[in-house]
């Protein structure tokens, strides 16, 4: 059992070249301890993702993150900067009180489906609206995860969980959530991209979107920064890691396609 | 001393904020607090803070949470259908030990209820409201003086004891208009050094400051509880205030707070009128409860009666207070009626008569 960083790691290890350059190394942001994330999660890969950004765009001193309830409820474990773990939806509020008393702060939000599209709609949605500048990171795998597996606004038609033992059934459940392409009507949304972290390819690709999210921030752009990553849940999926990344990469970006939604009118 | 100004409960209690040097406003309309909020979203802006009309009282409690949670002196206000929206924040900022100021200008309820005053959310206020074993400091303003004096008090002690602090009011307060004079006032920094623990991002690479309320080891998690109960005591001990009237002599002693001891000191001076040696005990924090005060009270006086705009809530803490050493009877008015000083002086009446007869 092993995750992507690990995945990342071994293929470099196992085919070992004197040549090369020295390609990863663990940020100095991320605490060097063992996660309590399952194998293969796609949480520890974005947690490095977004240590990495704030060491390379250097604003460790002025970043406030927001921890949400799910699995990351912990993540101020694991990113060494000053946080606050909000109430169940709530993170986005949380970031926005932040933001507009304290301007000149980073502030980003780290929410999983449950948090940010079924409990936290309302804040989602108008946070969004206010166009706070903020980085909203949305980590959709579908499931929740933290309480063992249940259906999430998410979840796809036909995906079985614990709350949907025979398969999500759109007529009694209603429909996946598409709350990224929802969010981009918004006038206060400035930019909004789908991405995924399954392998070595799209986690690169996740890696400029959160630099981009959080530039724009930095520059004072006129609204949200939204970055969805479609994620994977081993365990809540029943699957290995690696089929989990199969099954992800077949059933979930035919629903929700990678790619920007929105994208800042100049850059169009 | 400034000179004296006529306003409206609501907007004295804005701009009491606004001089306590209050950096950030967040709120949604409803009535009866509803020119509190309009009273920020005019005058804060252009005095140097933040207005943000949220779209929800949840909402509104977690950008409070969020913003002192970085250190900011921010707060919110509501009336109660509001205060039970925002009661999972506010179990959240008790936890995670973060000061700021609440306030609840009560109408009627249960439901919907009514627009019309009330104290009906006594219970809500002074024992937790949301989830897990917490404390409010919770302030009640008996006019609009009060009002604006307990905007100043209540950053203090939210400041001093890094505690939500809740000013309990009620519509009648809100709306009705009296002369007022605002104190001077300076903010006082060394209440407590915030940079201690808000989240302001790891300056020179200090320690990480993490502000939550997850602690899932048991024992972490009693832990944290027993810092707050020896904070809770400490509060019990140096911050209750009150007020008494004509307790030296008095037979019968009236228990009322915020609006109903208003109306309780006119029944008192109609029973004084007669002859009847009536007292009234004001508690000004209704946490923590002038609870020895009365205890002592009950030695002195024959009997007690507790005055409310409410089923009775306030009368459990009495009774719990004098220890069954006298009698303690209520009489209170619910759904947004007001007693009127007539029906509280027959009520003395009754109680006096039947004191002689014992």
């Amino acid at each position: 059992m092993y995750n992507m960083v690990d995945v990342y790691i071994s293929e470099r290890i196992l085919t070992p070249d004197k040549s090369m350059d020295k390609v990863w190394e663990r940020p100095d942001l991320l605490i060097d301890v063992p996660n309590h994330y399952c194998p293969g999660c796609s949480h520890s890969v974005v947690h490095r993702l977004l240590m990495e950004v704030v060491e390379e765009l250097d604003i460790m001193e002025r970043t406030i993150g927001i921890a949400p309830v799910g699995c990351s409820v912990l993540a101020y474990d694991y990113l060494n900067v000053d946080m606050q773990e909000a109430a169940h939806g709530r993170a986005t509020a949380c970031a926005s009180g932040i933001k507009r008393v304290f301007p000149d702060k980073i502030v980003f939000t780290y929410q999983g489906d449950g948090d940010l599209a079924a409990i936290g709609t309302s804040e989602t949605i108008h946070t969004v609206n206010r166009g706070e500048n903020i980085v909203m990171v949305f980590i959709n795998n579908g499931i929740y995860g933290m309480t063992g597996g249940q259906m999430a606004p998410t979840t796809l038609e036909g995906a079985k969980t614990s709350t949907c033992p025979e398969g999500r059934n759109l007529d009694l459940m209603g429909h996946p959530i598409k709350i990224a392409d929802m969010i981009a009507l918004l006038d206060g949304a400035y930019y909004v991209t789908r991405q995924a972290v399954h392998n070595s390819k799209t986690v690169r690709k996740t890696k400029k979107a959160l630099l981009k999210a959080f530039q724009y921030q930095i520059d004072g752009k006129g609204g949200t920064s939204f970055v969805e990553i479609v994620s994977n849940c081993p365990s809540g999926w029943k699957m290995t890691p690696l089929e989990a990344n199969d099954w992800l990469a077949k059933n979930m970006f035919e629903y929700y396609p990678l790619g920007n939604i929105k994208i800042p009118q100049k850059e169009e | 001393m400034g000179q004296k100004r006529l306003m409206k409960g609501n907007e004295a209690l804005a701009e009491a904020a606004i001089r306590a040097g209050v950096q950030g406003f967040f709120g949604y309309p409803i009535t009866p607090q509803s020119e509190l909020l309009e009273y920020m979203s005019k005058e804060l802006p252009d005095r140097g803070g933040t207005f943000v009309q949220a779209e929800s009282e949840i909402a509104s409690i977690n950008m409070v949470y969020g913003a002192a949670g970085a250190g900011a002196r921010v707060m919110t206000s509501t009336s109660s259908p509001g205060f039970s929206l925002m009661q999972e924040g506010i179990s959240y900022l008790a936890c995670t030990e973060i000061p700021c100021v609440i306030v609840n200008v009560m109408r009627g309820g249960p439901g919907l209820g009514t627009i019309q005053p009330s104290q009906g959310d006594y219970f809500q206020a002074v024992k937790g409201g949301g989830h897990g074993d917490y404390q409010l400091i919770v302030l009640a303003p008996n006019s609009v003086q009060e009002m604006a004096n307990f905007a100043f008090l209540g950053f203090d002690l939210a400041d001093t004891y890094r505690v939500p602090v809740l000013i309990l009011a009620d519509g009648a307060l809100g709306q009705m208009m009296e002369s007022i004079e605002f104190p001077d006032y300076v903010v006082k920094e060394h209440l407590t050094d915030k940079s201690e623990w808000a989240t302001t991002g790891r300056i020179n690479g200090r320690e990480q400051h993490i502000l939550t309320s997850l602690h899932l080891q048991p024992e972490e998690m009693e832990m944290t509880n027993k810092i707050l109960q020896r904070k809770y005591r400490e509060i019990e001990a140096k911050e209750v205030r009150y007020e008494t009237l004509f307790t030296d002599d008095a037979d019968l002693l009236i228990v009322a707070y915020g609006l109903s001891s208003r109306v309780s000191h006119k029944a008192l001076e109609l029973a004084r009128k007669e002859g009847l040696k009536v007292g009234l005990l004001r508690p000004q924090t209704l946490y923590p409860f002038p609870s020895t005060v009365l205890n002592n009270l009950a030695e002195k006086v024959k009997k007690i009666l507790v005055v409310e705009m409410s089923a009775g809530q306030m009368v459990e803490d009495v009774q719990l207070a004098v220890e069954g050493k006298i009698p303690v009877e209520f009489y209170g008015r619910m759904g947004g009626m007001i007693p009127q000083p007539d029906d509280i002086l027959d009520k003395l009446r009754k109680m006096n008569e039947s004191t002689l007869n014992v």
